[in-house]
């Protein structure tokens, strides 16, 4: 898997690394355009568009309190008995008697607050590692370039361990929560992260604008903060949004693992799926409605992320 | 040549002791300790630091590490909190069994993703390029515990096509020779044992297959796409060669290479899946017993579990990049 | 609609039926109904019949196990000198028992003419042989990991091995063997007996077994279990099957039929325990028709189980689900908060919707098969507006309180810990009371409960054995962090109970020692329920048994389709 991650990341720091070099308009101007073309691209936004709206405005449109176990004596789990969608409940009650369209919509916004603070985690401390190997190996002259080595050997030793089980591990260290699930898939992100950017921004050190900028004197320090980094994170963001697509899917994962979310009341969509896994036979409906959230949700993202970076990688630009 | 592999070696180890003091800590840090899973809850306060003396988690940390250090060299990594047995003898016992399914599941992916990845490629930019990337990239994004459990409650539950659970039906009388069974089934000539096993491996294998399926799609669009635009490939079009022999010979052996090492390395997310598919069928390989380990806090066992995944992929990493040293010097000249 | 509303909860809720109450069901041992059909006898030679279990076995010899899994499959293979049907104590391996006045000379009068599966004979020296073994461990043999229950019973050993952190000292003082007879002499009696003579734990293996094994060394307190524990052909027991195989990578347990039992001999010819520790895997297994029985049923699959014309005969409760109020933490020590809170929670609603069929509403700290129920405690019916008047009155309106729930488990008494808290703490919410949840994980749950940290925690307890003081004694023997509490009046009932050997003014002393709690109101008792076990229809069910004791050479196969 390793040698896979890293191939696509190292395209995706070739693609934009010739962002200055590109003769006609702004790369992310041509992208924009060839992606607008992709159904793809469309899809993806289409769908992405909706899950980020539900997610603004979904505790104000709910129509019940959905922690509230308002219905909780018409359930009755060990009799297989969940009162299905009805009028005043559309789309029936959870085993604790709670209104599961409620439920959805507010957790829609948990969900995305999971993917969203997992990604931006990873990529703090991934920049950061990043950040330090590639600075020590271009300016640290041969003691920085050890570090550098041992740093990235390290990363790729991450890279090899599949993320869930770096998940798993960081779970079972802080115990099941919310701020756990958030915290464990994020630093399953680090290594990707931390190779990216180390690699976007060697790319972008050797390019000859930084080396303009040291020739006339430039103190090292700011060509790292105000040239290199900002210009490096393109592919940060195609991988950002393909990282959400996956931290949705490794929270629920992890949540199936019984290290998830543990606070019953809040609604989360892994959580949900994993909880109502012990329904399947008797109320499928509990699992599915989170279930399809998820899939929806993450494919949305993911596509959204393929074909940006399809649109980016020059090597299958060339051909059109 | 040899300058780059010490070098490269050196590096290694030294991520590797990083990584053993990782785990290390992470061990140390985890919440709880052994002995609240050993013992029954009503077991007296006496009784649970009694167990923790015992088992030495009073010494110093560094005589700790140094214990913990000596066991991974030894391929000793304890005794597993749940069943009491050594580690390394149930991950060795189980290996079979997962390492059966995980081939199943890249037979399934190699023999749908390479034509797939294919025809996605040659109709690139249609309906079809999309509904093929896009379904791939569907299976990757099917929780796959929960991809597990609808495909047995519909193939195995509701239309009863295929076994629920188990490798075989329980009490099966078979021969056991490597210990995968639709193998030693065929070369003992148990055929009956043999049909079972596949039965029992389709539901399994199809749900593990869906993530290096979509891998394997994406690589050959890739890499199929990659060939296509090369002079050569264009130059074999233009002299007019017949186009089966332009797909076979240019475009499809070279195009091989990349998928071919995927392959080799996709094993990764292969165990991590099977972590979250085998105990949905009671399948009884690594896959069971880490999410049985995960779920009991069976640490000892999970920690042995992700330092032989880790190693393993080390050395497969390792062989890789140095086979890539071999065959193309430019990466020598690189580093 | 809220008419609409209205009804529906009605109606939904008679369907939900009432708890079972004390008065109106049997909750020990009900009587088997099912008669008994006609045997398929081919079937039961040549079709294996396949349980599956939540778990693996961990051991082979019965002494270095304490858990349910490793019991399961050990008392098909060994006997024990006592055992228990129901929860009475019943003939075992002894057909008979006396005791001195004291309680410190146990006698069993042993069976004649029973052979162990290597053939050697059952006498009063092999028994003591077994005695002397365990009196005698050694090293990491007496690590409470290993000998659990021997330690718990006996207090320690010959010599105790100071790095196993045993400091009790052993009341066991040896064992004289007279042809069929063996004596067991105490040095002081306690409650536990005769009760502990049916732990499985205790079961006898044969003399030569013992020899074979003599030399297996535990070195420390976490060595692997020795080899003999893992491979089936160095143990011999006496009961009615003989381990067969014990295939590790295929997670089964095969046994086959002794065909020398000293009683009746086992119907089916091949029992095979199978791993599935999923526990809708179970269920779907059974469905395909993989498995033939399983235990562990989730309560709704029972309920689907029943309705598809499965067998899921109801066992007996043995065990205990309970609230505690840690009193160290204030306001709890306040006894009209305590009283409060427990009027604040549904307990029925638990019972009625979570729990698997024949729970019931627990009314004190042990379940009613028990001798020492006491039909007169104090009580704490469901009433939430009462809940909110006594909290006013206590000045406790805007109570804030930590609540503790495990996460990753589910217990025998205890289905789905995180439904249950959910309610909890609904009712409790609804009663004015601003609940903080703490979810802990398993491991950790112990050691913070016992520890005092959280004001409110969910805890039970399964019995081992039939004995009060297995419930209450674990509890409220003396003051401890787990409760907070000093009530000498409370502490010192249960002590007299505990070692009244007469058993009329036990009972009566257990009785008063129940009412003392329950007006001290510690936690409040939530339910008693029995795990659910299921078998498949064409299978006669082994009598079910509340300390989850089957005996699987009752099962067979019927000619039913």
């Amino acid at each position: 898997m390793t040698t896979a991650k890293i191939e696509k990341l190292d395209r995706l720091i070739e693609a934009t690394a010739t962002a200055r070099d590109a003769k006609t308009g702004s790369l992310w101007r041509q992208s924009i355009r060839r992606m607008r073309h992709s159904p793809m691209a469309l899809t993806g936004a289409i769908i992405v568009g909706l899950f980020v709206l539900v997610a603004v405005v979904g505790p104000w449109v709910a129509p019940y309190d959905p922690t509230a176990q308002t219905w909780g004596r018409e359930v009755f789990l060990n009799q297989n008995i969940f009162p299905g969608p009805r009028p005043e409940n559309w789309f029936g009650l959870d085993h604790l008697g709670r209104d599961m369209f409620s439920r959805m919509i507010v957790g829609a916004r948990q969900t995305l607050l999971v993917g969203v603070v997992a990604t931006f985690i990873g990529f703090i401390a991934g920049a950061f590692i990043g950040g330090v190997a590639a600075a020590a190996g271009t300016f640290g002259g041969r003691w920085g370039e050890r570090v550098e080595a041992v740093i990235m050997r390290a990363v790729d030793v991450a890279l090899a361990i599949p993320m869930l089980l770096l998940a798993l591990s960081v779970a079972a260290l802080l115990g099941p929560s919310l701020r756990t699930v958030m915290i464990a898939v994020g630093v399953a992100q680090i290594p990707i992260f931390a190779r990216l950017l180390r690699g976007s921004m060697l790319a972008q050190a050797h390019s000859d604008y930084v080396l303009a900028a040291i020739a006339i004197g430039v103190p090292k320090g700011r060509i790292v903060v105000s040239h290199i980094l900002p210009n490096s994170l393109g592919p940060v963001i195609v991988q950002a949004t393909l990282v959400l697509a996956t931290a949705i899917i490794e929270a629920a994962a992890l949540s199936y693992l019984g290290l998830g979310n543990p606070d019953p009341g809040s609604a989360e969509w892994g959580t949900m799926l994993a909880d109502a896994q012990r329904f399947l036979s008797g109320a499928p409906q509990l699992a599915i409605y989170p279930a399809v959230g998820i899939i929806v949700t993450a494919l949305g993202f993911t596509l959204l992320g393929e074909a940006m970076r399809e649109s980016l990688d020059p090597r299958l630009r060339r051909q059109e | 040549m040899l300058r780059y592999t010490v070098k490269r070696l050196l590096q290694l180890s030294v991520a590797l002791l990083g990584l053993s003091l990782l785990l290390f800590a992470w061990f140390k840090a985890l919440p709880g300790g052994p002995e609240n899973r050993l013992l029954p809850e009503n077991a007296t306060d006496r009784q649970r630091e009694a167990l923790r003396a015992a088992l030495g988690l009073d010494e110093p940390v560094w005589t700790q590490y140094g214990e913990f250090l000596g066991r991974i060299v030894r391929l000793d990594f304890g005794s597993s909190l749940s069943s009491g047995r050594p580690i390394a003898t149930e991950l060795a016992e189980r290996l079979p069994a997962t390492v059966e399914l995980s081939l199943a599941a890249m037979l399934i992916a190699v023999g749908l993703g390479i034509p797939l990845g294919y025809l996605a490629a040659k109709r690139r930019g249609t309906w079809i390029d999309f509904g093929t990337v896009s379904g791939s990239l569907l299976g990757t994004c099917i929780p796959i515990f929960f991809l597990a459990a609808m495909l047995k409650v519909v193939f195995a539950q509701e239309l009863g096509w295929l076994p629920t659970t188990f490798r075989l039906t329980a009490g099966a009388d078979f021969t056991e020779v490597t210990g995968l069974r639709v193998f030693d089934g065929i070369i003992t000539g148990e055929f009956d044992i043999a049909w079972d096993a596949v039965k029992h491996l389709i539901l399994p294998a199809i749900a593990l297959s869906s993530i290096p399926l979509a891998v394997i799609v994406r690589i050959t669009r890739a890499s199929v796409l990659d060939v296509v635009g090369e002079d050569y490939v264009r130059t074999a079009d233009a002299k007019g060669l017949k186009p089966s022999t332009v797909r076979g010979r240019h475009v499809m052996r070279n195009a091989m290479l990349p998928i071919a090492t995927i392959i080799g390395l996709l094993l990764g997310s292969l165990f991590a899946g099977a972590v979250l598919t085998e105990s949905v069928f009671a399948f009884g390989g690594i896959g069971s017993f880490v999410y049985q380990a995960t779920t009991e806090r069976d640490y000892p066992a999970l920690m042995g579990f992700i330092l032989v995944i880790a190693v393993f992929y080390v050395v497969i990493n390792l062989l890789v990049d140095l086979s890539y040293g071999l065959l193309d010097p430019r990466v020598r000249v690189r580093k | 609609m809220a008419l609409g509303l209205f009804t529906a909860c009605g109606s939904d809720g008679d369907a939900g039926g009432d708890a079972d109450t004390a008065e109106d069901f049997d909750f020990s041992c009900p009587e088997r109904t099912d008669g008994e059909p006609a045997a398929d006898t081919a079937a039961n030679e040549s079709q294996p019949f396949v349980f599956g279990t939540p778990g693996d076995p961990t051991s082979l010899d019965p002494i270095l196990a304490s858990d349910g899994e490793t019991f399961r499959v050990n008392r098909q293979v060994f006997d024990t000198l006592l055992d228990a049907d129901c929860t009475d104590t019943v003939p075992g391996l002894a057909e008979s028992y006396e005791q001195n006045e004291e309680g410190t000379e146990w006698t069993f009068h042993l069976r004649e003419g029973v052979t162990f599966h290597d053939g050697e004979v059952l006498d009063g020296a092999a028994v003591c042989k077994n005695f002397e073994r365990w009196a005698n461990f050694k090293g990491g043999y007496q690590s409470p990991n290993f000998t659990y229950y021997y330690s718990s019973v006996f207090g320690g050993f010959a010599e105790n091995d100071p790095a196993m952190g045993i400091e009790t000292e052993s009341i066991y003082k040896g064992c004289t063997a007279d042809g069929l007879d063996a004596t067991i002499s105490l040095s002081k009696y306690t409650s536990s007996f005769p009760g502990a003579f049916t732990l499985e734990s205790l079961s006898i293996i044969s003399p030569a077994s013992i020899d074979a094994v003599a030399d297996a060394a535990i070195p420390t307190a976490d060595s692997p279990l020795p080899e003999y524990t893992q491979t089936v052909g160095t143990l011999a027991g006496t009961g009615p099957y003989k381990l067969e195989n014990w295939d590790h990578s295929s997670q089964e347990v095969v046994l086959t039929r002794n065909d020398d039992y000293f009683g009746e001999p086992a119907k089916v010819k091949t029992v095979i325990f199978k791993t599935i520790s999923d526990e809708t895997a179970r269920r779907q297994a059974l469905e395909a028709g993989d498995i033939h029985g399983y235990d562990l049923a989730a309560p709704a699959d029972a309920q689907a189980l029943i309705e598809a014309g499965y067998q899921v005969p109801v066992r007996g409760v043995f065990n205990l689900l309970y609230l505690a109020y840690t009193q160290s933490h204030s306001p709890l020590d306040d006894h009209a908060v305590r009283e409060a809170l427990s009027y604040a929670i549904d307990r029925e609603r638990i019972v009625n919707s979570v729990l698997p069929a024949g729970g019931m509403v627990a009314t004190q700290f042990i379940p009613p098969s028990l001798e020492g129920y006491s039909e007169d405690v104090a009580t704490y019916d469901y009433d939430a507006e009462k809940a909110k008047q006594m909290l006013a009155d206590a000045g406790a309106e805007d109570l804030t309180i930590t609540f503790c729930y495990p996460t990753d488990v589910t217990r025998p008494y205890m289905p789905a810990p995180k439904d249950i808290f959910d309610m909890i703490s609904s009712d409790l919410q609804n009663a004015g009371v601003t609940v903080e949840a703490k979810p802990i994980t398993w491991v950790d749950y112990i050691p913070t409960t016992r520890s005092g940290e959280c004001p409110l925690y969910l805890l039970g307890w399964t019995g081992d054995f039939a004995d009060p003081y297995n419930f209450l004694g674990t509890w409220f023997a003396t003051e401890s962090t787990e409760w907070g509490f000093n009530n000498p009046e409370v502490f010192d009932s249960i002590a007299a109970a505990n070692t009244e050997p007469d058993e009329a003014k036990r009972v009566e002393l257990w009785k008063a020692a129940n009412e003392a709690v329950m007006e001290e109101l510690p936690g409040l008792p939530i339910s008693s329920s029995p795990p659910s076990i299921a078998f498949a229809p064409n299978v006669y069910p082994p009598d079910v048994s509340p300390l989850t004791r089957e005996d699987f050479s009752q099962v067979y196969f019927t000619t039913a389709s």
